[in-house]
């Protein structure tokens, strides 16, 4: 909906947030400022701990926004991981650092995506889900025959700098939460643009979107090659973290799996949800890490149950609540002093 | 020759995949739920062949015969309970539901059981086979296989385009508010089609571990093989699926007889050139994509 700004400086006022956005904005620097110097506070294997919260954080975010604003349900977004771990294991082995690779691979994931968007919309829904997951196993099976790259049996990461473990570490770890940081921030400035408007639109009714003149398929489609670049980055931090590279591992469909559990239990269609979801994954992988797989069948079942009974998520049910968005993408629209009456989709 | 032998391997596989898929070909084409916990389905009623019904002094020869009823049975509760509540919501829903049982029932698999490979007990039968080309080996299990997919997939054929029920069914396919307006119950339908498609599914899984080793996670790759044999072969269409089996086994055999590692390989590119081609498949009608 449009608002004349003559309405909006008369009855009418339009804000993007319910609480001052002064709080957000001194929250995050201070969290920014904590998680940053993190690694040299905390013990050792929680810096281990955070990395891989990072990396799960950036991935389900692009998954997030695939499924959860433009409605594309991947279970292949492994292909995306392994080709971008595999884009900067190929940099390394040509000589570059491995750390300045992690822009290559988001760049070179998204160029592999384009052509395969053109062959993956010719499905929609599940057999698109579906698809997605062939697209990742021909890839992995691509590379998996690549003696170059090390085949199946893997190949260890060339060229990482040499430094003390614990500098390394802190490097790695940098490195992780500087994706997670952008990939989050990107994301957001992303759904309060004009394509976040766009994929509004999409959501709540696609024939009417279309009929006004929204390229629904090339919206889609630049946000399938952000996702990409994304996961890609997600890769290239998570072979760096690693520093061993393996098909079995990097094209792993426990990464979709992860991805797709953390955002339906934490919201789908929130920014905050899938991070919500990542910290309450890492907590019940923590303190179930003695019981072997458990923690992914009580996790799957919340996550089962969730998207019956709860489809907004953890997140989206506390927002539903008490009226509280940290990251809001949307406007709200109500009287003048007053809380906000109504929400506005857009 | 050697590519007779090539294609009859492929003819022999491509019926398992056939009857594998027969299943997730229905569930879509009746209340276009993809079932991502097709593959992991078959497994478990592999695992109930092996470790449960030698309980009841069934030999494990003789246990589609129970293991198939009940995989109907359960089939039918899972529908009218977890799949109808996520059609209620949305089609996006059951994606979700369907992929966190694949992956809840995998991991409990491993849990149980462990890692370790398993087979399902068919005694002399696993070594027999038929030769007439010294170049050309036709195992017995694989004919009973090929033989055995044949024979669901006409029974189901007639069942569907024969029996009341089956008129209901496609009635209901076609259109369950109409169906339901003229009195069918359609949230029943969905369950009796579910009760097939978790029968033949459990009929496959028994089928694999008679052939091969199977293990918690066999189930992943071989939803991804019926897949594809569905989309080869046109959605919604029952010899197609046959088709698009055998096709998608004579693609991997010829695959794997170039570098065994390519066998997968191969199979993907018949699924992404048909899919480039021909999105609906050899025997699909343009309208089942949507």
């Amino acid at each position: 909906m449009t608002l004349s700004s003559t309405d909006a400086d008369g009855l009418l006022r339009v804000r993007r947030s319910t609480q001052a956005p002064i709080y957000t904005i001194v929250g995050s620097m201070v969290l920014v400022v904590l998680l940053t110097v993190a690694p040299w506070v905390v013990p050792a294997e929680w810096s281990t701990v955070l990395m891989n919260f990072f990396i799960l954080v950036t991935m389900a975010t692009m998954w997030n926004l695939l499924a959860g604003y433009a409605g594309m349900v991947s279970i292949g977004q492994q292909a995306f991981v392994g080709l971008g771990a595999y884009a900067t294991l190929y940099f390394a082995i040509k000589g570059v650092n491995p750390f300045f690779t992690i822009p290559l691979a988001a760049l070179a994931c998204a160029v592999i995506a384009y052509p395969v968007t053109f062959l993956l919309f010719r499905l929609r829904g599940g057999y698109f889900a579906v698809a997605t997951w062939v697209v990742a196993s021909t890839a992995s099976l691509l590379i998996g025959i690549n003696a170059y790259l090390g085949g199946g049996t893997g190949h260890i990461l060339p060229n990482l700098p040499s430094l003390a473990p614990t500098s390394m570490q802190h490097l790695d770890y940098l490195a992780t939460w500087g994706v997670a940081l952008i990939v989050v921030t990107a994301t957001y400035f992303l759904l309060r643009s004009r394509l976040g408007l766009v994929l509004a639109s999409i959501r709540d009714n696609e024939v009417s979107a279309r009929s006004a003149g929204t390229k629904v398929t090339s919206a889609r489609r630049l946000v399938f090659l952000i996702a990409a670049a994304g996961c890609g980055a997600a890769g290239a931090v998570l072979a760096i973290s690693q520093s061993y590279i393996q098909t079995g591992n990097e094209f792993n469909l426990q990464w979709s799996a992860e991805m797709l559990f953390v955002s339906m239990i934490g919201g789908l269609g929130t920014i905050e949800g899938p991070i919500l979801g990542c910290i309450i994954f890492f907590a019940l992988q923590q303190s179930l890490s003695q019981q072997g797989a458990w923690y992914l069948i009580i996790f799957g079942t919340v996550a089962v149950v969730i998207a019956i009974w709860q489809p907004q998520g953890l997140w989206g049910a506390f927002r539903d609540r008490f009226h509280v968005e940290l990251l809001p993408v949307g406007h709200w629209v109500g009287e003048r002093r007053s809380k906000g009456k109504s929400k506005t989709e857009e | 020759m050697i590519w007779v032998n090539v294609v009859v391997q492929g003819v022999l596989i491509g019926g398992f995949y056939a009857l594998f898929a027969c299943g997730l070909s229905l569930m879509f084409g009746v209340m276009r739920v993809i079932n991502l916990a097709h593959g992991d389905i078959a497994v478990v009623a592999a695992y109930v062949a092996v470790f449960v019904t030698p309980h009841a002094h069934i030999p494990e020869v003789w246990a589609f015969l129970v293991v198939a009823p009940l995989f109907g049975l359960v089939g039918y509760v899972i529908q009218r309970t977890l799949i109808q509540k996520s059609i209620d919501r949305d089609p996006f829903t059951t994606l979700l539901v369907t992929f966190g049982l694949s992956v809840i029932i995998e991991n409990l698999l491993l849990e149980i059981y462990s890692s370790n490979g398993q087979n399902v007990n068919i005694g002399e039968l696993i070594v027999k086979s038929w030769h007439p080309q010294t170049i050309i080996y036709i195992s017995y299990v694989s004919l009973v296989v090929l033989a055995a997919s044949v024979l669901v997939l006409a029974l189901l054929q007639l069942f569907l385009s024969k029996s009341g029920t089956g008129r209901l069914i496609r009635a209901v396919a076609d259109d369950h508010e109409a169906a339901q307006l003229s009195g069918t119950n359609y949230r029943h339908i969905f369950g009796i089609a579910a009760a097939i498609a978790f029968a033949t599914v459990a009929l496959a899984g028994i089928a694999y571990g008679m052939m091969t080793e199977f293990a918690p996670t066999s189930g992943g790759v071989n939803l991804l093989f019926a897949f594809e044999t569905v989309v080869i072969g046109g959605i919604g269409s029952l010899w197609g699926t046959l088709v698009g089996g055998i096709a998608l086994g004579i693609a991997q055999q010829l695959g794997a007889h170039i570098n065994p590692e390519y066998q997968v390989l191969f199979g993907n590119f018949l699924f992404l050139i048909v899919l480039a081609v021909r999105p609906q498949g050899l025997f699909g009608k343009k309208t089942a994509l949507a």
